[in-house]
């Protein structure tokens, strides 16, 4: 059984949580992700590392509560266990020779961004952060990015936080203030990482995304996260999840995404309702 | 005791839930032999002297002794037989392609229907599943470790192998549940998991470890689990990546690799009202593929509630590579085969879904390097099937994750990994592999041939070391 030993909520919508499973621990990389199940009915579900410890066997993992099986992770606490917890799955993010690099985080992919951004730092890469978070209660990580990061650029779409704007309008002004990165690693809704690229694209800078598409195994059978990536059939689960973002279809990840929508709102209101009784 | 002989020259059919219920349920639809119906079947086996059926078997089950038992009503001394070869006789009476195997070897099949060799182990492991409460005696241990690789077939048959022969057994399965193929791709119509848990149970019974979501390649390597104390590993990872025709409009939503469409009915239970994996629940549905898997995908959407289900197969009814009894089944269940029939894009509408296959007719021309006729497209004859959902089930390969963590294992240019004869030994010392991982997409009886194979090379190797 994989024990939850902590468990904080980092804003209303956002858990983090501290995974005992030492062997996934000890082979743990940046970019690569697990796939959970709550209960032992659950769904599969996969959700990129956001943090481990070697020494203490512990994976953290950084969800949003979207969907029923995000709500039943989200209704365990400290001291219970999760029913499946299997990884590293996937690639590591390649970070070798990159000397200066801008990490773009956007939401909750800020929780993927971040492990990356500590590895480049503790390489004694160059770290420039921008984050980009719906509104004030919505920021995550604040001080981790800072800590690992030489300028840190707080975005939110009202302005309540940081600076009024898109991490797209931080990103091209620091490319227009001189900054020649190595490359950019942009992390977050599709749609974000689709318009991160067109401006990196513009500049020529090389951009690697991380893709999150629907799966279930996680480990190359079901083909259900297939992109297409340079025109060619890639799978994110062991190709990926990290790919060049300036070769990959955003348009169709973001269709493909949207393929059990109505499945979900379903779900999540009946997984509502069962709470609400549950309360009652 | 003497045998009066059963001369029927037809073999007893199998009892069957109704087409027209059965399209609609995911219960099993071979009801199995009744106890009169398995004796008198067993009594039309003429023992014969050189067994061609035995010959004829991946597994080597000495079939006319244990038909013999039954004529004679002793259930469990035919179980005993079976299960002296096959770790798996109540899945393998299920699945097995029989009438590719032992049964096209029977002599009463020259003259008429040969035995229903299939049916009876169906009938003898189930009769032993019901009538049996005696735990499996536990092997005395021999003191050596083997790890394996993949809870499928293969794997668990290996593991039964040298279990019994007192090696401690750990096997390593990806997935949550232990079953491999026989949970997440065969369904439950045909294959009823309450049968693979207690096959596995057994197994469990004599001290074969199962440790799950383990995904070697990843949070160990085979280095790893050689440093554990294992003195051999048995490579039986199964089918991996799922093919793609590489035609227009294959990312729409609404294709599914047949993979991934089993997986979310079988493993994850999407047919269970209440289920909380989401399924698309289609109403006019394609598979592309002629095999078994294309077979319970097709009989799957039905059940599903999918209206009309086509089987695209570009080649004819001849060469359809599934197992007889599942096309007829699927016949008889209303699906609709559009054989010599290929398809060249997958049409969308405007929010993405699938709407439509566009595909043109085949002939068959000369024959290829297979052997078989090639199909060649008919001039002209574009046409557009009028579908929701499509669903590729045109086989797989192998999966790239052991094969790139683990330096010394040579896979061939398809990327299976490379063994040498019939032993199963890779190209690494200790390291043995079978199954779909060696041979790309084949069945459940051949997984477990190799399996058995590798077993015994196992064991030699260990024992040679000494």
């Amino acid at each position: 059984m994989y024990k939850i030993v902590r468990k904080k909520e980092l804003n209303p919508t956002v858990t983090l949580m501290d995974i005992e499973a030492p062997l996934i621990a000890k082979k743990a990389e940046p970019g690569q992700f697990i796939i959970f199940r709550a209960f032992e009915d659950s769904e599969r579900v996969p959700l990129t590392i956001a943090d481990f410890d070697r020494e203490k066997g512990t994976v953290t993992i950084i969800f949003q509560i979207v969907g029923g099986a995000t709500m039943e992770l989200n209704s365990l606490n400290e001291g219970d266990s999760l029913h499946d917890f299997v990884g590293p799955l996937g690639k590591p993010s390649e970070t070798e020779g990159l000397k200066k690099v801008a990490v773009v985080g956007g939401g909750v992919g800020c929780a993927i961004a971040y492990p990356i951004a500590k590895k480049l730092h503790n390489m004694g890469c160059e770290v420039h952060s921008i984050v980009g978070f719906r509104n004030k209660d919505l920021v995550i990580l604040e001080d981790e990015f800072k800590a690992v990061s030489s300028k840190l650029c707080m975005m939110t779409d009202d302005g309540s936080y940081g600076t009024k704007g898109l991490v797209t309008n931080a990103l091209e002004e620091l490319i227009k203030d001189g900054n020649q990165y190595d490359e950019v690693i942009a992390i977050g809704p599709v749609i974000m990482m689709k318009f991160v690229c067109l401006l990196t694209k513009k500049y020529d800078i090389k951009t690697i995304v991380s893709m999150n598409p629907i799966m279930i195994d996680g480990t190359g059978m079901c083909g259900g996260c297939r992109l297409t990536v340079g025109g060619e059939t890639k799978f994110a689960c062991v190709d990926g999840p990290d790919f060049d973002g300036h070769l990959v279809d955003f348009d169709e990840a973001m269709h493909r995404g949207t393929m059990y929508r109505d499945f979900e709102t379903h779900a999540r209101e009946a997984s509502c309702n069962l709470l609400n009784k549950e309360v009652k | 005791m003497a045998i009066t002989r059963n001369m029927d020259p037809k073999k007893c059919p199998m009892p069957v839930q109704d087409p027209m219920e059965r399209r609609n349920n995911f219960d099993e639809v071979a009801l199995g032999y009744t106890y009169e119906m398995a004796v008198n079947e067993a009594k039309r086996c003429l023992n014969c002297k050189n067994k061609p059926c035995r010959s004829a078997c991946p597994v080597q089950i000495d079939i006319p002794a244990f038909i013999e038992r039954v004529a004679n009503e002793d259930m469990e001394g035919a179980y005993k037989i079976i299960s002296q070869s096959s770790s798996l006789p109540a899945v393998c009476g299920r699945v097995c392609p029989q009438e590719k195997q032992c049964e096209s070897k029977c002599v009463r099949g020259i003259k008429g229907e040969s035995v229903g060799i299939g049916r009876l182990e169906r009938f003898v492991a189930d009769w032993h599943r019901e009538h049996c409460t005696e735990k499996p005696e536990m092997p005395v241990s021999n003191g050596h470790k083997v790890a394996i690789i993949g809870a499928g077939p293969s794997g668990l048959t290996a593991a039964g192998d040298l279990a019994k022969l007192g090696y401690k057994v750990t096997v390593y399965e990806a997935l949550h549940l232990a079953g491999g193929v026989l949970v997440y791709g065969i369904p439950e119509f045909r294959l009823p998991k309450m049968i693979v848990q207690k096959e596995i149970d057994n197994l469990k019974a004599i001290g074969v470890d199962i440790e799950t979501n383990m995904v070697i390649g990843k949070v160990l390597t085979i280095d790893e689990l050689f440093e554990m104390g294992n003195e051999a590993v048995y490579i039986g990872s199964g089918a991996g990546l799922p093919r793609f025709m590489n035609i227009p409009g294959e990312s729409l939503k609404g294709v599914y690799s047949a993979n991934e469409y089993l997986t979310r009915i079988n493993l994850m239970k999407a047919y269970k009202e209440g289920s909380k994996t989401p399924i698309k629940h289609s109403k006019k549905v394609a598979v592309v593929g002629g095999g078994n898997v294309a077979m319970d995908a097709a009989r799957s959407a039905k059940r599903m509630g999918a209206e009309t289900v086509y089987i695209v197969y570009r080649r004819g009814m001849e060469e359809l590579p599934a197992r007889k009894e599942e096309v007829e089944h699927a016949e008889e269940e209303g699906i609709i085969f559009k054989t010599l029939t290929n398809p060249v894009e997958v049409l969308g509408d405007d929010s993405g879904e699938v709407c439509g296959m566009k595909c043109v007719e085949m002939e068959l021309g000369e024959p290829d390097a297979s052997g078989r006729r090639r199909p060649v497209v008919k001039e002209g004859s574009e046409f557009v099937l009028d579908v929701d959902t499509m669903i590729m089930a045109i086989g797989t390969s192998p999966n790239p994750l052991i094969r790139s963590t683990t330096p010394g294992l040579e896979t061939n240019s398809r990327g299976c990994i490379v063994t040498d004869g019939d032993n199963g030994l890779t190209t690494r010392e200790g390291v043995y592999a079978g199954g779909d991982a060696v041979t790309g997409a084949a069945t459940v009886i051949l997984a477990m041939g190799a399996g058995k194979a590798a077993a015994k090379a196992i064991d030699e190797y260990i024992k040679g070391k000494k």
